[in-house]
C-alpha cells in the first residue's frame, strides 16, 4: 500500500493550540503542502501575525518570523528587500489584515511586493475572544456587536479581494475557502499558486481564504462550516479576483 | 557636508544597504540622499507608507540578517516606537536616526532636545533599552554611525544616534574612513534568511506566554545592559580636572556650552564641561569623578531639562545641580550661559 | 483495499471528517477519551474504506493518515 495522505513536512509535528475543528489547522497544512510541492522549505521564511496564527513560528519548519500586529506585509517587506530570491509570505487574520494592519497591506499591494499573503477570513476575532472584526457581516452577533452589528455606526465589511484587485502591484488575488474536500482541494491550488507567482517574480499575491471559528460562533465545527456556506459566501464570493499572471491556474 | 547627508553616507559606508524612511523634517536629506544612492550601489531605498510600516521593514530586514536603519524626526520616532520595542524584544540590530524637532504633538521644526527621555527611558512599551549615540559635529556624526551599527552588531540590539536639527542642517567638513570593497558583518546564525536544510528552524519573536520564560529573557538581556554600561559608556571632558563649575551638555547645545566655558575661563571663572557622547550608557563614571573635586554643576540642554534627571542621579546629592535650558525650538545662547555661570560663580566664591 | 490510522491522541474530536466521509464510515469513539481529553474518531468499518482521503483533507490538525 502507498500513501496517499499524510502531514506535510513542511509543518512540524507538534500539536497546535487551535480549537477543535478550527481551519487554521486545514489552511496550514495547505500553505506547508504547497511549500513542500514547490521544494522551498528551505528558502522560505514566513511572517506570523497577532491574532490566533500568532504562534504559527512554531508549526511551520522554515524559518518565522512573528510581527507585531497588522505589520506582517511591512515585515515581510524588509525581509523580501533583503533577500530577493527566498520565498516570502504572511499568514494573517482579518482584523490582523484588515483593520489594524490596512495600510500595510494596502501599501504592500500597490507596491507589487514580490510576496505572498494568505489571509483567513472569519469575520471575528478569535484570540482575543470574538468581538467584532473588519470583516464581521450586518447584523453578526460578537462581544462587541452584542444586538448584531448595525452598519449605521460599526459601518460595513471590507471585501479585501475586491479592494485589492484594483491596484496595479497586485498579480494575483483569490478567495477560496475550505468547508468541503473539493473546496480545500481549490484553496491548496490557489495557494500553491500564489507561491509560484512569487516564484516567478510576477508580484503580489493574495489568497483570503473564507474560514469558521466554531468557538467564538457559538457553533459546532460542522455547524459553522453551514452557517459559513448560508452566510460569508454570499457576501464574500469565491473566485479568482486578479490573474496578471498569464498561467494556468 | 550637510549633517543629515553625512548620517547617510556613513551608514552605506558602514555596509548599510536597506533604508526604510519617511518624510519628514528636518531629517529628508537623510532620506533623499539615500534615494539617490541606494540604487546605483544595488542597495534598497523605500518610502514606507508611515513610520510604522518603516520601522516594521527594518525588523524584517535585520532579522534577514542585513544592516538596516530608519530615519526620523520626534513625532516620528513616536510612531516607531511600538516597531522599536518589537526589535528590541526580539534581539534584533538595526539603527534608528531622530534628527530632533520641538515636541510635544507637531511642536515646531526647529532643534530641540526634549526627545531625552523617550530615547534613553521609553522609546517603546516594556523593559528595554537602545544603545544610544550624541554626535555633536558632523565629523561625530560619520564616526558614531559606524560605532552605532557595530555595537548594535555586537551586543543584538537597536542603536539611536539622537542628533537635532541644528546638528542635521548644518553645514562641515568631515573626512570619512576608506571606502571598503566590502564590509565584513559579524556572523548571525539567528538570522532567518532560509535553513537551506543545514540548520533547525529560526524564529525571530518577542512573545513568551509563560511569566517565567519572559522574566528570564529580561534578566539575561539587562545582564547584557550590565556589561554594556561597564564598558560602553562615552564622554568628552574639557577643562575638567580643575574645574569648580562643571557644565553638562551634549549634541548642538555642547558646542555652545564649550564657548561659554571657554568665556568664562578667559574671566578667570574654573569652568569645565563633560559632554555625554552615549546618553544610554549614560557616563555615569565621569560625572561621579568630577562630583569629588568640582562644586556645581550646570546642565544645559534645548529643552525643560530631562538629561539634568541622570546628572543628579550620578551625583547623587554630593553637590548642587543647576538646569539652564530653552525648548520649543529656541536655541540658548552662549551670553545665557555664561551669565549662568557667573551666576553660580558668585554662590562658589 | 485502504487503510485510514487516526492518531488518537492528536485528534481533538471535531468530527469534521465523519461529516467528510462519503462512505460513512468515521464516528467519534464516545467510549474513549484520549489524553486532551477528546472523543477522538475512528473507522467503524475500514472494509468499506476507498482512501479517497476526504477525511484527512477536512482534518484541521494532520491526525489522519491514508493509504492506498
Amino acid at each position: 500500500m502507498a500513501v496517499v495522505f499524510e502531514r506535510p513536512k513542511a509543518l512540524l509535528d507538534v500539536p497546535t493550540h487551535y480549537c477543535p475543528g478550527c481551519t487554521h489547522g486545514i489552511i496550514h497544512r495547505l500553505v506547508a503542502e504547497a511549500i513542500d510541492a514547490l521544494g522551498v522549505e528551505d528558502r522560505a521564511v514566513g511572517v506570523a501575525p497577532v491574532g490566533c496564527a500568532v504562534m504559527a513560528y512554531d508549526y511551520f519548519a522554515c524559518d518565522m518570523v512573528e510581527a507585531a500586529h497588522g505589520r506582517a506585509p511591512a515585515v515581510a517587506t524588509g525581509l523580501k528587500r533583503s533577500l530577493p530570491d527566498n520565498v516570502i509570505f504572511t499568514y494573517q487574520g482579518d482584523g490582523d489584515l484588515a483593520a489594524i494592519g490596512t495600510a500595510e497591506t494596502v501599501h504592500s499591494a500597490t507596491r507589487g511586493e514580490n510576496i505572498t499573503v494568505i489571509f483567513v477570513n472569519n469575520a471575528i476575532y478569535g484570540m482575543t475572544g470574538g468581538q467584532m472584526a473588519p470583516t464581521s457581516l450586518p447584523g453578526q452577533v460578537t462581544q462587541t456587536t452584542p444586538y448584531g452589528r448595525d452598519v449605521k455606526t460599526a459601518g460595513y465589511p471590507v471585501r479585501v479581494c475586491e479592494m485589492l484587485s484594483t491596484l496595479s502591484g497586485v498579480a494575483y488575488a483569490e478567495r477560496v475557502t475550505v468547508d468541503t474536500p473539493a473546496h480545500v482541494r481549490q484553496a491548496g491550488a490557489a495557494i500553491k499558486k500564489a507561491f509560484q507567482t512569487q516564484i516567478d517574480k510576477k508580484g503580489f499575491s493574495i489568497v483570503e481564504v473564507v474560514s469558521s471559528c466554531p468557538t467564538n460562533w457559538g457553533l459546532t465545527p460542522a455547524e459553522a462550516l453551514q452557517w459559513l456556506r448560508d452566510n460569508m459566501l454570499p457576501y464574500y464570493p469565491l473566485g479568482v479576483y486578479k490573474d496578471t499572471t498569464g498561467g494556468d491556474k | 557636508m550637510k549633517g543629515n547627508e553625512a548620517l547617510a553616507e556613513a551608514a552605506i559606508r558602514s555596509g548599510c544597504r536597506h533604508f526604510f524612511g519617511y518624510p519628514i523634517t528636518p531629517q529628508t536629506e537623510v532620506a533623499a540622499y539615500m534615494a539617490k544612492k541606494m540604487p546605483k550601489i544595488g542597495g534598497t531605498y523605500l518610502q514606507a507608507e508611515s513610520e510604522i510600516a518603516a520601522i516594521n521593514m527594518v525588523y524584517g530586514a535585520a532579522s534577514a540578517g542585513v544592516r538596516a536603519m530608519t530615519s526620523s524626526s520626534s513625532p516620528g520616532i513616536s510612531l516607531k516606537s511600538e516597531g522599536i520595542s518589537y526589535i528590541a524584544g526580539a534581539d534584533l540590530p538595526c539603527l534608528i536616526i531622530n534628527v530632533q524637532r520641538g515636541g510635544p504633538g507637531l511642536g515646531g521644526i526647529q532643534p530641540s532636545q526634549a526627545d531625552y527621555w523617550q530615547a534613553t527611558r521609553a522609546t517603546g512599551h516594556g523593559d528595554f533599552h537602545v544603545l544610544v549615540f550624541a554626535p555633536s559635529t558632523i565629523q561625530e556624526m560619520v564616526d558614531l554611525v559606524g560605532l552605532a551599527f557595530e555595537k548594535a552588531d555586537a551586543y543584538r540590539m537597536p542603536a539611536m544616534i539622537l542628533a537635532d536639527g541644528m546638528l542635521g542642517q548644518m553645514m562641515e567638513p568631515v573626512s570619512f574612513p576608506e571606502e571598503a570593497a566590502e564590509v565584513k558583518l559579524p556572523e548571525k546564525p539567528w538570522a532567518t534568511n532560509g535553513h537551506k536544510g543545514k540548520r533547525p528552524h529560526n524564529i525571530v519573536n518577542s512573545l513568551y506566554l509563560k511569566p517565567d520564560q519572559l522574566e528570564k529573557t529580561i534578566v539575561d538581556r539587562f545582564q547584557r545592559y550590565e556589561t554594556i554600561k561597564a564598558t560602553e559608556a562615552r564622554a568628552e571632558e574639557y577643562l575638567v580636572e580643575d574645574a569648580e563649575i562643571v557644565l553638562v551638555a551634549y549634541g548642538a547645545t555642547a558646542r555652545i556650552v564649550k564657548s561659554a566655558v571657554n568665556t568664562a575661563r578667559e574671566m578667570g571663572i574654573k569652568a569645565g564641561m563633560i559632554r555625554p557622547i552615549t546618553l544610554w550608557p549614560y557616563p555615569v563614571k565621569n560625572i561621579q569623578k568630577a562630583a569629588e573635586t568640582a562644586k556645581h554643576f550646570l546642565c544645559v540642554e534645548m529643552s525643560m531639562g530631562q538629561m539634568v534627571d541622570d546628572v543628579r542621579l550620578a551625583v547623587n546629592g554630593k553637590r548642587p545641580v543647576s538646569f539652564f535650558g530653552h525648548t520649543g525650538g529656541v536655541i540658548p545662547a552662549p551670553g545665557e550661559v555664561l551669565e549662568q555661570i557667573k551666576e553660580i560663580a558668585g554662590g562658589v566664591r | 483495499m485502504a487503510k485510514v490510522t487516526i492518531s488518537v491522541n492528536v485528534c481533538k474530536g471535531c468530527a469534521l471528517c465523519t461529516t467528510a466521509c462519503p462512505k460513512k464510515i468515521i464516528e467519534l469513539a464516545k467510549d474513549v477519551i484520549n489524553a486532551k481529553g477528546y472523543h477522538p474518531a475512528r473507522v467503524i468499518d475500514m472494509e468499506k474504506c476507498i482512501g479517497c482521503a476526504m477525511c484527512a483533507s477536512m482534518c484541521p490538525d494532520c491526525a489522519i493518515k491514508v493509504e492506498r
